[in-house]
């Protein structure tokens, strides 16, 4: 006797994304790139053409990725592959998962498609994560279907300071909520503009509903550790391993960094000898209107 | 005494075990460190990324521990990811890959057999041991194909076992974590520590 057999299923997503907690999420731009994000222990890794700082310098308008690009990086490793589109980009996203990309990024590091909207997330069977900067985003998103949540940060930097400020808001919010009156939650969700099902969720149960990790800006072993010891689940690395002097050795060091988040003496070793990092760039010294953060609501 | 359980904590999904192992009645301790591996009366792995999963283990000098205990009779169980990590080989479909292992049991584990995350799915499943139906969640699942007819087949679907269990090691390729169904960490623990 058999029983039926579902797919795409709540379930099936916000599952997919549990089994990545505790790990490192690396964006790649080539099959090369995906083998040794790969071999440093990589949970997955995020198919772009170009990473996030790339795009900053570049300009231009910034869209989903070739898809033989993407065959080609799901060929050459056996992890999870996820893509991004653009925000509001229903058509990108629905050829990613004719791809069959294992999670979809609808991700403000691409330009916006839709200035008011975001995808119908629930008409999909391929998970998605998307970013959030303040818990009512984190939640609209869910409510939108996504089955992950991410910090912003500000992507392409190599400055944590935004992903702290996102994690910082959205993990704190979630205290505040946690404390706040039952009878309180109806005009909360109102004030907030978040659903009241979810505002209740987070009330009750201290957390999202689905998984939450940390991104943008993340650069060193030390930052990723910082972004789990402040209660996140896991990290996505973008152009911080290939935009640093010796990408092989410091996505190992970051990997392993996480796995031990908790052990100073750990940190410290692996820190050591990484080569040079990906160069910097100060939040005030980028234009407001060119802050990724602030696309996407 | 409550049964003192540890989850391996390097990646993956550590707490929802914790969880559902706190809610029957076991004391749990998050494995990081071949220190936390002290006084354990049983040990799960879950699931997560396999091959980040073993290159932790041996970067953080759990393998030899681990296999060490196991040879002491300690009850382990791997779910998903776990469960290669337990098995003897490792394939992609037929094809045998270099990908080293705890290698606690005569199995063959075939990763991701189902296919990619779009393949993953939900089924409910008849276990050897339970009266009523199990909500399997399968997730980029790898079959295991025994090895050995030593091997105590607890579950199978339409492709092949799913559920397994040869002598203290326990093999799962779906996720009773991600349920709200505690029987089948009952079951491991009753049988496998309390030997009921």
């Amino acid at each position: 006797m058999s029983f039926i057999r579902d797919d795409g299923t709540w379930n099936v997503k916000t599952g997919h994304a549990q089994m990545l907690k505790g790990g490192v999420i690396m964006d790649v731009v080539n099959a090369e790139q995906a083998i040794i994000a790969e071999e440093a222990g990589a949970v997955a890794v995020m198919a772009l053409e170009r990473v996030p700082a790339d795009i900053r310098a570049q300009g231009g308008v910034a869209r989903m990725s070739d898809p033989d690009m993407i065959k080609g990086i799901q060929a050459a490793v056996t992890i999870p592959v996820m893509a991004k589109c653009r925000i509001g980009h229903f058509v990108e996203a629905q050829v990613l998962q004719a791809l069959e990309v294992d999670f979809i990024d609808e991700s403000e590091v691409l330009t916006p498609a839709d200035e008011a909207n975001h995808v119908n997330k629930w008409n999909y069977k391929v998970p998605f994560v998307c970013g959030a900067t303040v818990l009512e985003e984190a939640l609209r998103r869910i409510a939108e279907g996504a089955a992950m949540i991410r910090t912003k940060g500000e992507a392409g930097t190599g400055n944590v300071v935004e992903a702290v400020r996102h994690a910082r808001s959205v993990l704190g919010e979630i205290r505040r909520l946690q404390a706040t009156p039952f009878e309180e939650l109806m005009s909360i969700s109102k004030v907030m503009g978040a659903p009241y099902e979810l505002v209740k969720y987070v009330h009750e149960n201290g957390k999202l509903p689905v998984v939450n990790f940390a991104a943008g800006g993340i650069a060193t072993p030390a930052d990723a550790a910082l972004m789990m010891q402040l209660g996140l689940d896991g990290v996505f690395v973008g152009s911080g391993i290939f935009k640093s002097g010796n990408p092989a050795i410091r996505a190992k060091a970051i990997v392993e960094a996480v796995s031990q988040f908790d052990k100073a003496e750990v940190i410290a070793r692996v820190s050591a000898g990484l080569g040079e990092a990906m160069v910097g760039i100060n939040i005030s010294d980028i234009p407001l209107n060119e802050k990724m953060a602030n696309r996407g609501w | 005494m409550k049964p003192y359980v540890g989850v391996l904590a390097l990646q993956g999904g550590v707490s929802e075990h914790i969880n559902m192992l706190n809610s029957i009645d076991c004391k749990t301790v998050e494995v990081r460190r071949p220190e936390h591996l002290n006084d354990i009366n049983a040990l799960v792995i879950p699931g997560g990324e396999s091959t980040a999963l073993i290159k932790l283990l041996i970067r953080w000098d759990l393998v030899t521990p681990i296999q060490n205990l196991s040879g002491t009779g300690l009850p382990i169980w791997g779910t998903c990811a776990g469960s290669i990590l337990l098995s003897h080989e490792i394939s992609e479909k037929e094809h045998i890959v270099n990908q080293p292992s705890l290698d606690l049991a005569p199995v063959r584990a075939e990763r991701n057999s189902f296919g990619r995350q779009l393949a993953s799915f939900q089924e409910d499943l008849i276990i050897k041991g339970l009266k009523e139906p199990f909500p399997g969640i399968f997730i980029r699942a790898p079959l295991l194909h025994p090895l050995s007819e030593s091997t105590e087949i607890l579950c199978s679907v339409q492709e092949g076992v799913v559920f397994l269990r040869c002598g203290n090691i326990w093999l799962s390729s779906f996720h009773p974590e991600l349920t709200d169904d505690t029987r089948i960490h009952k079951m491991f623990i009753e049988k496998a520590i309390l030997g009921s």
